[in-house]
Parts: C-alpha cells; structure tokens; sequence
C-alpha cells in the first residue's frame, strides 16, 4: 500500500470538479438552511434544472454557450419560483416535502422515453462540449505542479471552477454581511417576529431560494461540462444528501464551511477508499471484497458525520459561541 | 395615585362612556371583530375605538382574548369577521408585514427575541427604510452605510435607555426572560412607530426597571406615538394610562378611564367572579403570579 501515493490521489480530489460541484452546491445550501433556515431536500433538482436547462439551449435551442448558461441560470430560478410560491407560506416542513418529491420528480421525467428527443432520456445527452472546450485559453501540454500534474483541459475546469466559487463566496460575503442578510438571519430565528418588523417574509424567502439555486445550477452546469456529458441518475437524493453532508461537515452559517467542507469530504472519500483498498488487496479485511469498499467507506462517513453533527453541531468552521445556545 | 396629568374624559371619548363608545380623535376602530376556535369564541368585539396619543390599557382575565385580539389586529391571525382600520384605512386581510409598515407595530406575550443575532443586531433589524434591505442595493455598501450608521445610533440610545448597553454584543439567546423582554419593547421602538401595541410589556421586568420603562412610554406618549399595552399588574395600569379597556370572554365589557373603571361592577365580576366586592384598584400585584407568563420560549 502506497500511503504517499493514496495522498496525492486525495489532494488531487480536493480540487477536482466533483469538489466544485459539491463546493457550490453547498453554498447555495447555506444560504437556504444555514442563513434562511429553509429546509431544502431537492437540492439535487437545482443542480440538474440548471445543467439540463445549459444543455438543452445549446443542443436543442443551438444557443451560444453565454447564453445557454443563463438560461440555466433562469431555469433554477423558475424553478424555485415553481417550489417556492406555493410553500413558503406554509410551514417549513412543506418546503422540506416538496422539494425532495419535486427532485425525484424531475429526475423521472429527464428519463421518460416521450421527451427523449429534448432531454435525452436515460442516456442524457453529451453533444454540447464543443464551444466550452473551444474556449480554452490554456495552450496544449501537460502543466507541473510539484508533485501533481494536470493537462491544460484539466487546468480549464479548475479555472472556470474554482472561479466561480471564488467569486461566488465574495458575493455571499457581502450578502451576508448587509442588511439584506440580517434579515435572512432573522427568518431563521422567528419568521413572525421579522414580519412583526415590518418585513416581507416570504419574499425573502423566496430570494433566498433562488439564489441558493442558483449556486446549485452553476455547480451542476460545471458537473456536465466538465464531463461532456449529462445524465438524470446522477442528481439522486444521494446527491442531495452528500451536498447536505458537506454543509454539516463545514458548518451551515459560514461561507468557508461549505468551501472546506466539500474539500475535506472528498478527501476523506478518497482516503478511505485507498486505504480500505490497500487493506483488502493485503489481505487484511479477508471479510470484504473490493466492491464491499464503496459502500463500507459511505457507512464511516455517514458515521462519523452523525458524530460531528452531535458533538459539533456547528460543523468545523462554524462559530462555537453561536451553537452554545443550540435549543 | 393615579396619572397625575389626566386628560379629562370630554377630550377621549364622545357621549356617554360605554363599552364600546365613540372618540374624539381614534387612531384605531374594530368593528365586530370575531374570531372562534372550534366551539370557542375567544374574540367577539362588537365595536371598540382606540383613542390616538394616549396610554391605553387592554386588561381582562387570562383567556379574556386579549392576545388573539392584537393577532387579528396585527394580522397574524385572521377573524371569522369583522373590520378595523388605522388611520382609516381598512386593514382587514392585510399580511402582518404592511401592517407594521403603517406604523403599527407589536410586541408578543412569548417573547420572540432573535437567539443567534446579537443584541444589537436585533435592534438594527427593527428599523424601518433600509435601503440595504433590498437584494442589489445590499451588494452595494456605500449605498446603505449611512442608513446603517443613523440606525445604529438610535439603537444604541435606545439600548441605553432599556439598560441593555452591556449587552450589546452578546447574542439575544443569552439574554435573560426579563432581558428579552426589553429587547423586545426597544426593538420595536426601532422604527418610531405611530401605534405601539405591547403584549405584557412588564412581565418579568424587576420593578426598579418598571418605574424607568414606565417613564419611558409617558415618554413616548409626549411624542405622540399612541400606546396600547395588555397588563395584568394594575398598579402600572392605574399609573400610566389614560384609558382602560376591559375584556372578559372575548367581548368589551367596560371601558372608561382608570380611576373609575376599576370601581365598575362588571369588571369586578370578570375579574373576581360576582360575590365579590372588593375594590380592583386596591388589588395588589403578586409578583410571583404576573410573572409566570411570558418567559417561556
Ligand atoms: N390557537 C388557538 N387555538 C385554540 N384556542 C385558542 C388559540 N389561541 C387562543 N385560544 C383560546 O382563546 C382564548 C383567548 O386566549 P388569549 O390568548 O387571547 O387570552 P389572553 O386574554 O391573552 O389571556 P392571558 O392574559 O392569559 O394572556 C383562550 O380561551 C384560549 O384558550
Ligand atoms: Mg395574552
């Protein structure tokens, strides 16, 4: 077993593009459960409405990239509109029901054979790369990073990635540090007491809503074109629970938990698996097989994250004094 | 005892004083309120008036309806029937946002202090025209700072005034029941409302704070914010209010002014149950029973 080497493997995860997916998806989170307190299981659906709604602009609609990705930036938005409007006046645990229906929902009909000719069916689609990849400002090459190396399409989707969130984190900040987010915070706490303010509740949990999709669709979109590929069985409530995973991981009211967290729990994906693996090909764990890993290495993390979430409830980067009141 | 600058009667309230008379100047004017929970009535107001620049009181025993009173009024909740306006305009069926935004604003019996805000984040949440309130403008600090800097300013007087100074930074969760309590009467003062409707302001405030929030709203009074409070301590009752309004089961039962509405047979037998003769006004005010309500999270 190659400990440096199962290292590597996990740092090169850190930074990967299923990290950035999960890294803005969990962003969008925050804004709707660690800032709004909106408890949102679908998500998944934000993700794939805004990859699916890039994608089909471009493969159906033969719109340029710029544009194909507004209109999946649109589409998120509509879509919380369609979760939200009806909801957000009720209860939270509406929003809850909703959204995880509305998710599994959405992926259903991404995969019926009636609409295949648009979505793709179940074989998704993969012919939109072409104009993201021609975008590419890096020249041809392999590029050295001491001891990780990255080809320059590689180096693109990090870029493009690790922008966005960048940029996106900078924009929460300012967001969360305003007024305007005050008043989230205050949603969060007691709606009625915020209405008694005299502030529209339920438009601001509507705003947050979509902004928090919007996070989600970004990652999404970045998800599919780094993969030149979208397909429905990706964006199951698996998905949605790893993003939920990483949320807690981090800390849900913080804007570099969400960061953290998606990096640290690919990480620990990563090594675990390597060292599990490792084990088995030893023939240490002569109980497991290969395949058992995947599963088995869920089950420590699903573990360990319930510990975290009863003995840290606040995630790693969260503010300690703010859980101490944790009613 | 009682208010030493009493405004005389003639100047409230039209005619002879009743259930439900008319006033010279209200701010305020429910018609045939009701509001039933299954089989139970719990607000059935035929008419009441609520006279503007002045303290009034809202008393009655518990369950009289007071609480769901100011809910239908605020428009947390909403009536079987009825109509009411402020300032003559009809608020019936208005969401309780655009009611708080005319200037009538309320506090609540359970307190709802804002746990994971600071103190004085709670404060700066209760003021009114924040241009950094709206999604784009908030993106753009230089736009609302200002706004934020005048906002803070008041807080902090304010926060002086309800002797919660100290507890500036601290998050409301670690506040104590009386401290929410205050909290919660300051924040709402945030916004200089026209109408300020307190729901057991006193309940569990020490009494040496009472005597400087009771100073504080004669205050308010004297800058022309009406006031209109639900208390079961009748010493602050009889202290500061220039009008009483009396419930029982849901309806007005008596109203008038404090001297004389303690004395009133009917409001005796709400009270007290009949058989009883003795006089309100003299009633003392166990602390240990006021108390009890209003703490609970
Ligand atoms: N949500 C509700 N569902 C059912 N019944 C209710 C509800 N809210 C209030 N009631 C009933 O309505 C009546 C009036 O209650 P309310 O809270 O208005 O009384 P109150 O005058 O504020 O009493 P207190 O002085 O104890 O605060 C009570 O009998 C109560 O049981
Ligand atoms: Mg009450």
């Amino acid at each position: 077993m190659d400990i440096l080497n199962i290292l590597k493997l996990a740092l090169g995860e850190m930074l990967s593009p299923t990290t950035i997916t999960f890294v803005l998806c969990a962003l969008g989170l925050a804004v709707h459960f660690g800032f709004t307190g909106l408890l949102n299981f679908g998500q998944a659906a934000f993700a794939a409405v805004g990859a699916y709604g890039m994608v089909i602009s471009i493969d159906t609609l033969k719109l340029p990239l710029f544009l194909a990705v507004l209109m999946g930036l649109l589409c998120s938005i509509i879509f919380a509109l369609i979760l939200g409007i009806p909801t957000l006046r009720l209860r939270a645990d509406y929003l809850a029901i909703v959204t995880i229906a509305t998710a599994e929902v959405f992926r259903y009909f991404m995969t019926t054979i009636g609409f295949s000719k648009v979505t793709g069916g179940s074989n998704g689609l993969s012919q939109f790369g072409a104009e993201f990849w021609a975008l590419n400002p890096i020249p041809e090459g392999n590029y050295n990073f001491g001891f990780v190396s990255y080809r320059a399409d590689q180096l693109y989707v990090f870029m493009v990635g690790w922008g966005a969130v960048i940029i996106g984190a900078l924009i929460l900040r300012l967001l969360m540090r305003s007024p305007w987010g005050r008043v989230l915070k205050g949603i969060r706490e007691d709606e009625d007491a915020v209405r008694s303010l005299g502030k529209n509740v339920f438009f601001y949990k509507l705003q947050a809503l979509m902004i928090g999709g919007v996070f989600a669709s970004i990652g999404g979109m970045i998800f599919v074109l780094n993969l030149s590929n979208v397909q429905p069985q990706v964006w199951t409530t698996n998905f949605t629970f790893t993003i939920w995973s990483v949320l807690l991981l981090g800390g849900a009211a913080t804007i570099l938990g969400p960061i953290a967290g998606g990096m640290i729990f690919i990480a620990l994906i990563s090594i675990t698996q390597g060292i599990m693996g490792g084990l088995v090909e030893l023939g240490l764990l002569p109980f497991l097989t290969q395949p058992d890993i995947a599963q088995i290495r869920l089950l420590l993390i699903g573990l360990s994250l319930m510990l975290l979430v009863i003995f840290r409830p606040q995630g790693l980067f969260g503010n300690k004094r703010e859980t101490q009141f944790n009613v | 005892m009682s208010n030493s600058k009493s405004v005389s009667i003639d100047k409230i309230c039209i005619g002879e004083v009743a259930p439900g008379c008319r006033k010279v100047d209200p701010i305020l004017i429910a018609d045939g309120v009701k509001r039933q929970f299954g089989g139970l009535t719990a607000v059935d107001v035929a008419h009441v008036e609520i006279p503007r620049g002045l303290i009034t009181a809202l008393i009655g025993p518990n369950g009289a309806g007071k609480t769901t009173f100011f809910n239908l009024l605020t428009g947390f909740d909403k009536p079987n029937q009825g109509n009411w306006s402020f300032e003559g305009q009809n608020l019936a069926g208005m969401s309780p946002y655009k009611v708080a935004r005319l200037g009538m604003i309320r506090t609540f019996q359970l307190t709802k202090a804002l746990s994971l805000l600071t103190v004085i984040e709670n404060m700066r949440l209760g003021a009114q025209k924040q241009p950094g309130e709206s999604f784009l403008t908030s993106l753009i600090r230089p736009l609302w700072i200002r706004r934020e800097k005048e906002i803070t300013e008041v807080a902090d007087t304010l926060l002086k005034r309800f002797k919660l100074d100290a507890k500036r930074e601290d998050y409301a969760a670690s506040l104590s029941g009386g401290q929410r309590k205050l909290l919660e009467m300051a924040r709402a003062l945030m916004s200089e409302p026209k109408l300020i409707m307190l729901d057991e302001p006193m309940a569990g405030v020490n009494p040496a704070l009472t005597q400087s929030l009771l100073d504080h709203i004669k205050d308010l009074k004297s800058n022309g914010t009406t006031v209109l409070f639900v208390e079961h301590d009748m010493h602050m009752v009889r202290h500061i209010s220039d009008w009483v309004i009396v419930m029982a089961e849901g309806k007005v039962v008596a109203e008038g002014p404090p001297s004389t509405v303690m004395k009133d047979q009917a409001v005796i037998d709400a009270y007290l149950g009949a058989h009883h003769d003795t006089d309100l006004g003299t009633m003392s005010k166990p602390a240990s029973t006021r108390s009890k309500k209003g703490d609970t999270k």
